[in-house]
């Protein structure tokens, strides 16, 4: 059986065991079982897809057997193949963490079910090969989510996913319309043609604007600025595993996104497009952290960072070299790891004390050190020091930015580096050291943050790997800076 | 009456105008008309269906009618047809696309069914 066929397996997985669990209604126990297996066989097969593509080949086949321009293409080449197996892995991560923490009364209502169909989406948006489809997938994820970040109904909650709803509906019909303008332009929404239709179209003044706003719609989702005031207060809203699949997963769909279509479609004139990215990044940045320095609730500090450290990935994209594009991959790849980490040991505080005010928390070091000592490390990753992963992708990122001579930009990446540390420090020492403000329940959490300790040795083991981790964003860099093999791929060999 | 043009509209989908969604939408309608007219119960009795499982089992029938040409090595979704003698109607042709209208068609009559009477029970 050809190899080819199978690439959408990702996509089918989650969805037939959506349906499972959709199914077994009630049976909370069954309903756990199929969803672990489905994840489980999720990151098994995105493994096996990453080592099959690994040598530089990229698979891709069209539904139905129709001709390639107008059939639904998928498309799978190193980067996708990398992005599938980490979301596999936070998913699983996630899906661990949900099982002791969210309430029965969640698990009745179809929680797993639509945990299913969010990771279905995000697989969905990774393996596409189609913009509208595109379009769909991210659908498919934002539907879910909704229901995810509304499930519960308490108060706080409903308000914010009342305007994550708004926000991401307005960016929704940007991106519409961004795709109707698209096909009115070009006359096709399959991204490999559409890559050469736009480099030999005679005007590029308007294809220059539905740049822009694709860039606004993927900047919506992924959150940069000056669009990412919707995420600190929607993101610590919602129960603790929610917030970390929304943190480690979703805004970085739009980060790939921004990725692939600046890659692989808008590179007509980088003069322009890609010193915004840059300006952006630094931006992005910069706000991030400034926001984060004033804030005291341990969940909506980590929100503002994931906002900094996606300044990071998009000034990878803005560099816009082979370096560049491996080095934002590679920090994509940390943080997607180190966020989720970072969220559970704050979910895992929650439920331990109740609170994530870090001037109610203080000396739960001595109480609880294995959550302790998780935090530090996934914090001091998610700043950059080594040997942990952050240190490597940040290193990277610093040498592409100096190697095209973007010092400003470096100068800013470095000093947030610091800050970033300060405020993970920040949330050690309120948190973690001094003496116990009060007396805290010993009840055993093993379980409940193995899940975040895995991903913290993931983090570590890719910093000690370093070698072989660049050498594969390097390959998948260098795959996505020559489109012409993408297009290749899609057009000539389906 | 509408029950018998929404399943010609599901059979004639695939490659006239018609097809799950809109056959789905009609039949929820005579469904709808039923309860209107004569109230929760007597619909409940004469229709004894789980609609959310409606639901899964249409997404799953869809799903299905995907993934089996997967087995025969072919691209997902590729759809299969031919002509069948059959004792009654005579020559007629198949598709498996229709099985996937029907998936379709289960989905949306459930969905709408669940809408309509959740909010008709408030």
């Amino acid at each position: 059986m050809k190899l080819d066929n199978l690439i959408i397996l990702p996509v089918l997985l989650p969805l037939a065991g959506a349906i499972l669990t959709f199914m077994l209604k009630g049976r909370l126990s069954r309903q756990k079982l199929v969803a672990l297996v489905v994840l489980g066989l999720n990151l098994a097969w995105s493994l096996l897809l990453l080592a099959q593509v690994r040598s530089g080949e990229i698979l891709a086949f069209s539904a139905g057997d129709w001709p390639v321009p107008f059939g639904i293409v998928f498309a799978c080449d190193i980067f996708s193949a990398l992005m599938l197996t980490v979301s596999a892995i936070v998913s699983l991560a996630v899906l661990l963490y949900a099982f002791h923490s969210i309430d029965i009364e969640r698990g009745k209502f179809n929680f797993y079910a639509f945990f299913l169909l969010l990771v279905m989406g995000v697989n969905g948006a990774f393996l596409t090969g189609d913009i509208f489809n595109l379009y769909v997938f991210f659908e498919i994820m934002l539907i879910s989510s909704y229901v995810l970040m509304s499930l519960g109904g308490e108060k706080a909650q409903l308000r914010e996913t009342f305007k994550y709803m708004v926000i991401n509906m307005l960016a929704s019909a940007l991106f519409l319309i961004g795709v109707a303008l698209l096909y009115a332009v070009t006359g096709t929404l399959n991204m490999a043609d559409l890559a050469v239709k736009i480099r030999t179209a005679a005007d590029h003044g308007l294809l220059t604007v539905i740049a822009m706003i694709f860039m606004v719609v993927f900047g919506t989702k992924a959150a940069i600025f000056p669009l990412y005031f919707w995420l600190p207060q929607s993101y610590p809203a919602t129960p603790p595993a929610v917030n970390a699949v929304l943190g480690g997963l979703l805004t970085k769909v739009g980060v790939y996104c921004l990725f692939r279509a600046f890659t692989l479609l808008f590179t007509f004139d980088p003069g322009y497009t890609h010193t915004i990215l840059r300006f952006i990044a630094g931006a992005t940045m910069a706000a991030g952290i400034i926001g984060a320095v004033g804030q005291f609730g341990m969940r909506s500090l980590l929100s503002y960072h994931i906002v900094s450290q996606i300044g990071y990935m998009i000034m990878g994209l803005g560099i816009f070299t082979p370096l560049g594009i491996a080095a934002g991959i590679y920090h994509l790849v940390h943080n997607m790891i180190v966020k989720t980490a970072l969220f559970l040991t704050a979910g895992v505080t929650h439920d331990l004390t109740g609170t994530t005010d870090l001037h109610k928390l203080g000396g739960l070091l001595k109480v609880y050190p294995l959550l302790g000592w998780t935090f530090f490390f996934a914090g001091i990753s998610l700043a950059g020091a080594p040997p942990m992963s952050g240190f490597f992708s940040k290193f990277a990122l610093i040498l592409a930015g100096l190697d095209a001579k973007h010092y400003l930009l470096v100068t800013v990446a470095v000093l947030i580096s610091l800050l970033t540390l300060y405020s993970m420090m920040k949330i050690f020492r309120y948190a973690f050291w001094g003496q116990a403000s009060r007396e805290y329940p010993k009840v055993k959490y093993g379980p409940a943050l193995c899940s975040a300790v895995a991903l913290v040795a993931i983090s570590l083991a890719m910093g000690l790997g370093a070698d072989w981790m660049l050498e594969l964003v390097m390959a998948a860099g260098e795959q996505m800076m020559d489109p012409d093999l993408y297009i290749r791929a899609v057009l000539l060999e389906v | 009456m509408i029950l018998i043009f929404s399943i010609y509209l599901l059979l004639q989908g695939h490659n006239a105008p018609g097809g799950g969604f809109i056959a789905g939408l009609m039949t929820s309608a005579t469904f709808v008309l039923q309860y209107v007219a004569y109230g929760i119960k007597h619909q409940r009795s004469i229709l004894p269906l789980n609609f959310p499982m409606l639901i899964a089992l249409g997404l799953l029938l869809s799903l299905g009618t995907g993934v089996v040409p997967m087995l025969f090595g072919k691209p997902f979704l590729t759809s299969a047809f031919g002509h069948l003698s059959l004792p009654v109607f005579g020559e007629s042709e198949w598709a498996t696309a229709v099985l996937f209208d029907l998936g379709v068609y289960l989905v949306v009559v459930g969905v709408t069914m669940t809408i309509i009477t959740a909010l008709g029970e408030n």
